[in-house]
C-alpha cells in the first residue's frame, strides 16, 4: 500500500478515537480537546488524499480548517471559563440545569 | 477582455453585497462602540437595526446580479446567487432584522445593552447568508462556522445566568462535534470525487470511472458524514437532543433566530448538497431521511405534551417542525422543495414572533416562561395575546394561517410522488398534527379561560416588540390567504437548482 492510504487510515481511527473522547470523556477540556483531534483528523485526511491526487485544494482546505478551529477555540476556552466560573465545577455531569 | 475581467469583477461585489453590507456594518459596529458613551448605548443598537435593512436593500441589488460568481479571482466560482440564493437572503436578513427588533428592549432590561450584540447577530446572518448560496463543501463549513461561532455567543450572552451559560457550553460541544462530522464527510467527498464543489460532485456520480471503483464507496460515506453533521444543526432525530436545552437556556429573543436563520441556512445547504449533488443517490439517502423525519416528528410532539416551560415546549415543536420538512424534503421533487422553502418561511416567522412575545412577558431574569405565567393574557394584552394565538394556530396548522398552507404543499408533495413509503409518512404528518393540537391548545385555553395571576401582570407592550408581532403576524396571515406571490417565488426557486 501507498503512504497516503497508511495516512488515510490514520486519520479514521484518529478521527474514531477523537469521538469516542467525546462521548465518554467527562471534563469539558478533555471534550473539546477530542474535538481538537478529530478536526486535525480531517486535515491530515485533506492533506493525504491532496497527495494521492496531486490536487493542490485539498492543502489550502487545511489553511481554512486551522483558521476557524482557531476561532472556535478562542470562543469555546471563553464559554468553559464562563461555566467554570459560575459553576465551580469542569465536570459535565455537573452541568445540568437544564435536564432532558 | 481585462476590462470585461473587470466588470465581472465587480459583478460579484454586487452580486454579493448584502453580505459584505452586513459584515462592513458589523465591523462599523465593533470599531464605533468602545467610543459611544454609556448612556448613548442605543446609538450602536440603531446601527445593528439599519445595518440589517441596509443588507435587506442590497438583497434586491444582488437579485438583479443573478449567476455564478466569476471564475477568477476572487471568489472562483465558490459561490452562486440564484432564485434560491435570493429567498434565503431576503429570509435570513429579514429574520436578523425581526431578532434586533425584538432584542431592543429586552437587552435594555436585562442590563446587557452593548454593541456587539448586534454586530454578531449580523455576522451570524451573514454566515448564514454564506450557507445558502456556497457552491462548494469548505464554503459552506466556512459560512456555517461563521454563523456558529457567532451563534455560541449569543447563546451565551447573559454571561452571569448559569442557564445560559450552559446553554452555549452545550450548543459549543455539539455544534463543533457536528461541524467535524461535516468537515470529515467533505474530505472523504474531496477523496472519492477529487473535488468538493457541487457540480464536480453531480458529474463524477453521473459519469463514474470504471477504474476506480473505490471513489464511490468514499462518495457515499462522506455523504453520510456530511448529512450527521447538517442532522445536527436543522436539529432532527436522532441528532436533536441539543435543541432543547439550547433553547431554553439562550436569551429568547436570540432563541428566536436561532429557530429561524440557522433552520433555514442549513436546509438550504441541504437541498444543494443532496438534492442537487448527491440526487443520484437518491435511493441510499432516502431511507436514511424516511427513518429521520418518522422519528422527528414523533420525538418532538410527544416530549412536547408533557412540558409546563413554553421555552422548552416550543423548543419541542422546533424539533417536531424540522420533521415536517423532512418528509418534503424526502419526496425529493420540484414540488417537494418548494413545500420545503415555503414551509421554512411561514414556520420561521411565526416563531420568531413567538419567542420575541415571550421574551418580553417572562419578565426581567425570564423568571415567568411557564405556561401558567401566560393566564389571563388575553383580558390583560388582548393584543398580545391574539399574536401568540395565531401563531400557536399556524404551527398546528389552521386554515386562513401560513401553517396550513405549508402543511398543504408538504402533504401534497409527499402523496404526488405516489410512493406507499411517501404516504406512510404522510399519514404520520397528519397523526402528528393532531398529537400537536393538544399542547397548542393548551396554552391558548390557559391565556383566554384561565384567571390571570393577582400579584403579577407583564408590563405593556414596548413599540418594537410591537412593530415584530405585527411584522410576523400580517405576513402569517397574509401568506395563507394569497399565497400566490410566494408560491411563485419558491417554484422558481426549486425549478432552477438543477
Amino acid at each position: 500500500m501507498q503512504l497516503e492510504s497508511y495516512a488515510v487510515i490514520l486519520s479514521a481511527i484518529l478521527f474514531g478515537l477523537g469521538a469516542l473522547g467525546f462521548v465518554f470523556k467527562r471534563n469539558i477540556i478533555t471534550i473539546f480537546m477530542s474535538i481538537e483531534l478529530m478536526l486535525n483528523a480531517v486535515n491530515l485526511s485533506f492533506v493525504a488524499f491532496s497527495r494521492m491526487r496531486a490536487l493542490l485544494e485539498g492543502q489550502v482546505f487545511v489553511f481554512f480548517v486551522i483558521v476557524v478551529a482557531a476561532a472556535e477555540a478562542a470562543v469555546g476556552m471563553a464559554i468553559i471559563l464562563q461555566v467554570a466560573r459560575n459553576r465551580q465545577s469542569l465536570n459535565i455531569e455537573r452541568i445540568d440545569l437544564l435536564k432532558l | 477582455m481585462q476590462a470585461g475581467a473587470n466588470l465581472t469583477g465587480m459583478e460579484d461585489v454586487l452580486r454579493l453585497s448584502p453580505i459584505l453590507m452586513a459584515c462592513g456594518f458589523g465591523i462599523l459596529i465593533m470599531l464605533v462602540d468602545p467610543f459611544v458613551p454609556r448612556a448613548r448605548r442605543s446609538l450602536t443598537a440603531n446601527l445593528g437595526v439599519v445595518g440589517a435593512l441596509a443588507s435587506l436593500a442590497c438583497v434586491f441589488v444582488s437579485a438583479q446580479h443573478m449567476g455564478r460568481s466569476y471564475s477568477g479571482l476572487p471568489y472562483t466560482s465558490l459561490i452562486q446567487v440564484d432564485d434560491l440564493s435570493i429567498f434565503m437572503f431576503f429570509a435570513v436578513f429579514s429574520f436578523a432584522f425581526l431578532a434586533m427588533l425584538g432584542s431592543l428592549d429586552y437587552l435594555e432590561r436585562e442590563g446587557l445593552q452593548h454593541g456587539e450584540y448586534y454586530a454578531l447577530v449580523l455576522f451570524a446572518t451573514a454566515g448564514m447568508a454564506v450557507m445558502a448560496c456556497a457552491q462548494e463543501l469548505v464554503t459552506a463549513f466556512v459560512g456555517l462556522e461563521v454563523s456558529s461561532i457567532s451563534s455560541y455567543i449569543l447563546a451565551g450572552y447573559r454571561r452571569n445566568a448559569p442557564k445560559s451559560n450552559e446553554s452555549a457550553l452545550k450548543y459549543f460541544l455539539l455544534g463543533s462535534f457536528a461541524t467535524a462530522f461535516f468537515l470529515y464527510g467533505a474530505a472523504l467527498i474531496f477523496g472519492g470525487a477529487g473535488s468538493t464543489q457541487l457540480e464536480a460532485i453531480r458529474e463524477i456520480i453521473l459519469h463514474p470511472n470504471p477504474l476506480r471503483q473505490k471513489e464511490s464507496d468514499l462518495l457515499v460515506l462522506g455523504s453520510a458524514l456530511v448529512l450527521v453533521g447538517l442532522s445536527f444543526k436543522v436539529a432532527t432525530a436522532p441528532f436533536q437532543f441539543w435543541t432543547p436545552d439550547v433553547y431554553e437556556g439562550a436569551p429568547t429573543p436570540v432563541t428566536g433566530l436561532f429557530a429561524s436563520g440557522p433552520k433555514a441556512a442549513a436546509f438550504a445547504i441541504l437541498v444543494r448538497v443532496f438534492y442537487s449533488a448527491f440526487g443520484s443517490y437518491r435511493d441510499t439517502w432516502f431511507w436514511a431521511i424516511w427513518a429521520s423525519a418518522a422519528l422527528t416528528m414523533f420525538m418532538g410532539n410527544l416530549a412536547a405534551l408533557v412540558q409546563t416551560n413554553v421555552k422548552r415546549m416550543l423548543a419541542y415543536s422546533s424539533i417536531a417542525h424540522a420533521g415536517y420538512i423532512l418528509v418534503a424534503f424526502a419526496a425529493n421533487s420540484q414540488l417537494g422543495i418548494a413545500a420545503v422553502l415555503f414551509y421554512i418561511l411561514a414556520y420561521a416567522l411565526v416563531k420568531l414572533g413567538a419567542f420575541t412575545l415571550l421574551g418580553h412577558l417572562g419578565d426581567t431574569g425570564e423568571r415567568r416562561v411557564e405556561i401558567q405565567d401566560l393566564a389571563g393574557l388575553g383580558r390583560t394584552h388582548p393584543f398580545a395575546a391574539l399574536c401568540m394565538s395565531l401563531y400557536l394556530l399556524s404551527l398546528m396548522g389552521l386554515p386562513i394561517t401560513a401553517g396550513f398552507l405549508g402543511k398543504l404543499y408538504i402533504l401534497k408533495a409527499a402523496l404526488d410522488a405516489q410512493n406507499i413509503y411517501l404516504t406512510s409518512l404522510a399519514i404520520m404528518l397528519a397523526v402528528n398534527s393532531v398529537i400537536s393540537a393538544y399542547y397548542y391548545l393548551r396554552v391558548v385555553r390557559v391565556m383566554y379561560f384561565s384567571e390571570p395571576a393577582a400579584d403579577w401582570s407583564p408590563a405593556p407592550v414596548p413599540y418594537p416588540v410591537a412593530a415584530v408581532l405585527l411584522f410576523t403576524a400580517l405576513p402569517t396571515v397574509y401568506l395563507g390567504l394569497f399565497p400566490d406571490a410566494v408560491r411563485v417565488m419558491v417554484l422558481r426557486s426549486a425549478s432552477t437548482l438543477r
